[in-house]
């Protein structure tokens, strides 16, 4: 029924172009509907690419990786206190063996952390990590770190937990960090012994460059 | 045009009953369905503000039996009046209305994709209304995270089925709109009259084509985004989980990348009508036509790189807020550019103050308002004290309940005319405008010194430094609610009167094609294309 009026219409509107209107309506729409298509595309490329992001530029305060430290130390110090939590859901204990430590520029420093495990059963848990102030990310680097893997405590087992680091020499030249008088350094263990569904996605996909967790604005 | 022949063609190919709107393919008929709609949304909406002032009336729990009902009024409110009232109104209802009649073609280019873009509308409102009576929070109904869905409470904060009805309801709300831009885009881009260049198209035609746009560009990343939420919620995804290395942050990227172009969305197609209601009463041409149409388009492309001015609190460093604050106040630009050519469309007029024109009057002057609160919230440096408070509030009531809002009603009194064949109640219009006028800013205007004075958003109880304020600010929305039945009791008037009008009640002034067809217009018009003459202007 409509078509035919639609049919009509395009007859009386557009006389002998009727076809060849509808043609040009399909190509256009074509074209926009791709364009719909692509921006759901980008949604989700921007996941990626937003991680790349923060551990290209240490952006939200992304802590970079580094395979060895090649900088020069200099003669200035900054301080960089230790922060554990636990997320709700994993029955550990986590906390640093030193509060803070003051190290030079450049300098390759290893801390400790130290979590139990005075639950019941075995369970795993991987650490989300970033660095305060946001600003500080591009400068601080991981050589080594627990929270790049997976770690599992037995029952009653107690871990030592290094973190090898160097802040970089740089930031005395970015007018955003070079007053900086201490970095904080935060780590969260969340559990990986979900219930099952959660469970094969989190194993696929291991957490990288998390910045802690902020409350909605 | 004989209206002869067209009611003889209307006889035989005229649905009627259930059926003429239920299969509707006809672009009047879907667009008074939408300005039913959205009649409908704004009044479910409205009624859910009354609720939230006549809480915040006084100190202390009020009406709710919780907290957490009061955020459920306000997330609904603000996702109703956005998806469910001002988007079918200018969109759906004066942009499917209009469009084909402005630029002289006979119906939109996929009618019945037109009507599949109203009928999906309902389903998501019945979805949104349904998410209000299922569990949340533990222990409690209906969502109340607000509009802007921010995990990780509306993730794990929210573990019931509420949120993911919203979603979904998101989810069909949002295919609607891409449907209908594809439709209008289509529709400018083909069906344009002979002689009827881009340049000469009517500015509501301009302003529909780059809402369409931003339509097409922004949904689908907020489809993503509440896609992604949904999977992080029911299949174990972390995209904004941190404990699987995804960033709650991300979700606010993604959300605002949507949610700024979402706010021009909603005032561009007033900003067209506006400028014919302007033009028409003054007499006038409007003043600066290509500046206005391509003040519309900066408006639009600008509006998609400056969505973290919505986020200068979340810790982005100093040299990006920096720019946020630059591009957002280089927004102020065009905007300017537009409400100083309605100034100067008017400056020397002969300005007859009928009631569109007193309508669109008070929109520039409130949507000026709304914009000066808004370029001092751009500011990072101030934003950082007024971020969250009622001050932001104040700003984008100012900008929506007062601009778009008055901008949807200008355009109805300045076309019910055209759309019924009937005039409207002058008495009931001009009650409706003062007690809206008056109630709006008396709602508003207060929750500038709230928020001044600290009051944060979304908060059911308040210290009673805040009491007086809010007691104005209360008795405001009831002036405003009497507003709102005037407007309706101004339509049955207006509709039991049958005062007839010709096809032009406006005089010279009235220059766009909808005003040389009969009112109401036939069924099916322009059998015969209209021809634009080379100098004939807009």
């Amino acid at each position: 029924m409509s078509h035919t009026r639609r049919q009509d219409r395009h007859e009386a509107g557009q006389g002998a172009d009727g076809e060849a209107m509808a043609g040009k309506h399909r190509r256009v729409a074509i074209v926009l509907s791709a364009v719909a298509v692509g921006m759901i595309v980008m949604a989700y490329a921007a996941v990626p690419l937003y991680r790349i992001f923060c551990q290209t530029t240490g952006y939200g305060g992304t802590p970079k990786i580094a395979s060895n430290n090649d900088v020069k130390v200099i003669d200035r110090t900054i301080e960089v206190r230790l922060d554990a939590n636990v997320a709700p859901g994993l029955a550990w204990r986590f906390r640093p063996k030193q509060a803070s430590v003051t190290v030079r520029l450049g300098e390759t420093v290893m801390v400790h952390y130290e979590a139990t495990n005075f639950g019941s059963t075995t369970t795993r848990g991987t650490a989300s990590y970033n660095v305060a102030p946001d600003s500080a990310g591009a400068y601080f680097n991981k050589i080594a770190c627990f929270c790049f893997t997976e770690q599992k405590l037995d029952p009653g087992q107690s871990v030592d937990m290094p973190v090898t680091f160097f802040v970089d020499p740089a930031l005395i030249e970015d007018r955003d960090t070079n007053q900086l008088p201490v970095i904080t350094l935060s780590y969260t263990f969340h559990a990986m012994d979900k219930p099952a569904a959660a469970d094969a996605a989190a194993s696929q996909k291991q957490p990288r460059g998390a910045a802690v967790q902020r409350s909605p604005g | 045009m004989g209206s002869a022949a067209h009611a003889a063609h209307d006889h035989h190919d005229h649905p009627t009953g259930l059926k003429r709107w239920l299969f509707s393919t006809n672009h009047k008929d879907i667009g008074t369905m939408y300005l039913i709609f959205a009649m409908i949304g704004g009044l479910v909406g409205g009624i859910l503000s009354i609720g939230m002032r006549l809480e915040l009336q006084e100190p202390g729990m009020q009406i709710f039996s919780n907290p957490h009902m009061f955020n459920v009024f306000v997330t609904a409110h603000g996702i109703i009046m956005v998806f469910f009232m001002v988007m079918p109104a200018t969109m759906g209802g004066f942009g499917n209305w209009f469009v084909p009649l402005m630029i002289g073609a006979p119906d939109m280019a996929f009618p019945r994709m037109n009507n599949i873009s109203f009928w999906l509308l309902p389903v998501a409102f019945v979805l949104l209304i349904l998410s209000l009576f299922v569990e949340g929070p533990p222990g409690m109904n209906g969502i109340g995270g607000g509009w802007t869905l921010y995990p990780p409470l509306a993730t794990t904060g929210q573990p019931g089925p509420a949120m993911d009805f919203g979603i979904l309801s998101m989810h069909i709300a949002g295919a609607s709109s891409i449907l209908g831009a594809i439709n209008f885009i289509t529709t400018i881009f083909n069906m344009r009259a002979p002689g009827m260049t881009l340049h000469k198209m009517p500015l509501f035609a301009w302003a529909v084509l780059v809402t369409a746009f931003l339509l097409l560009l922004s949904l689908p990343v907020f489809a993503g985004a509440i896609t992604m939420m949904l999977t992080d919620r029911n299949f174990g995804t972390t995209f904004f989980t941190a404990s699987g290395g995804g960033d709650p942050l991300l979700y606010q990227h993604l959300f605002w990348f949507f949610a700024h172009p979402e706010v021009y969305i909603l005032i561009l197609p007033g900003f067209g009508i506006v400028s014919h209601i302007v033009s028409t009463f003054s007499r006038k041409p409007i003043f600066g036509y290509l500046g206005m149409a391509y003040a519309m388009v900066a408006i639009g492309l600008v509006g998609f790189i400056v969505w973290a001015h919505h986020m200068y609190t979340t810790g982005i460093n100093v040299n990006t807020q920096a720019y946020f604050v630059f591009a957002t106040m280089v927004i102020a630009v065009p905007t300017g550019v537009k409400i100083f050519s309605w100034i100067a469309t008017m400056w020397g007029g002969s300005i007859e103050f009928r009631l569109p024109m007193i309508w669109a009057i008070g929109f520039i002057f409130l949507f000026t308002v709304g914009g000066v609160t808004g370029v001092m919230l751009a500011n990072a440096g101030v934003d950082r004290a007024l971020h969250d408070t009622y001050y932001v509030v104040a700003h984008f009531h100012y900008v929506l309940s007062l601009g778009a809002v008055f901008s949807i009603f200008a355009g109805y009194y300045y076309w019910f005319p055209k759309m019924t064949g009937y005039m409207y109640s002058e008495f009931w219009g001009r009650l409706h405008f003062w007690l809206s006028f008056v109630g709006a800013n008396v709602l508003f205007f207060p929750q500038h010194f709230l928020g001044l004075a600290g009051m944060p958003r979304r908060y059911a109880d308040y210290p009673d430094g805040f009491a007086f304020w809010n007691a104005i600010s209360s008795y405001g929305s009831y002036i405003t609610a009497l507003g709102t039945i005037c407007f309706f009791i101004g339509i049955f008037v207006a509709l039991a009167r049958k005062q007839r009008v010709g096809e032009n009640p406006w005089g010279v002034g009235a220059t766009t094609l909808e005003w040389t067809l009969p009112s109401p217009p036939p069924f099916h018009q322009y059998e015969t294309l209209p021809k634009i003459e080379a100098t004939k202007h807009h």
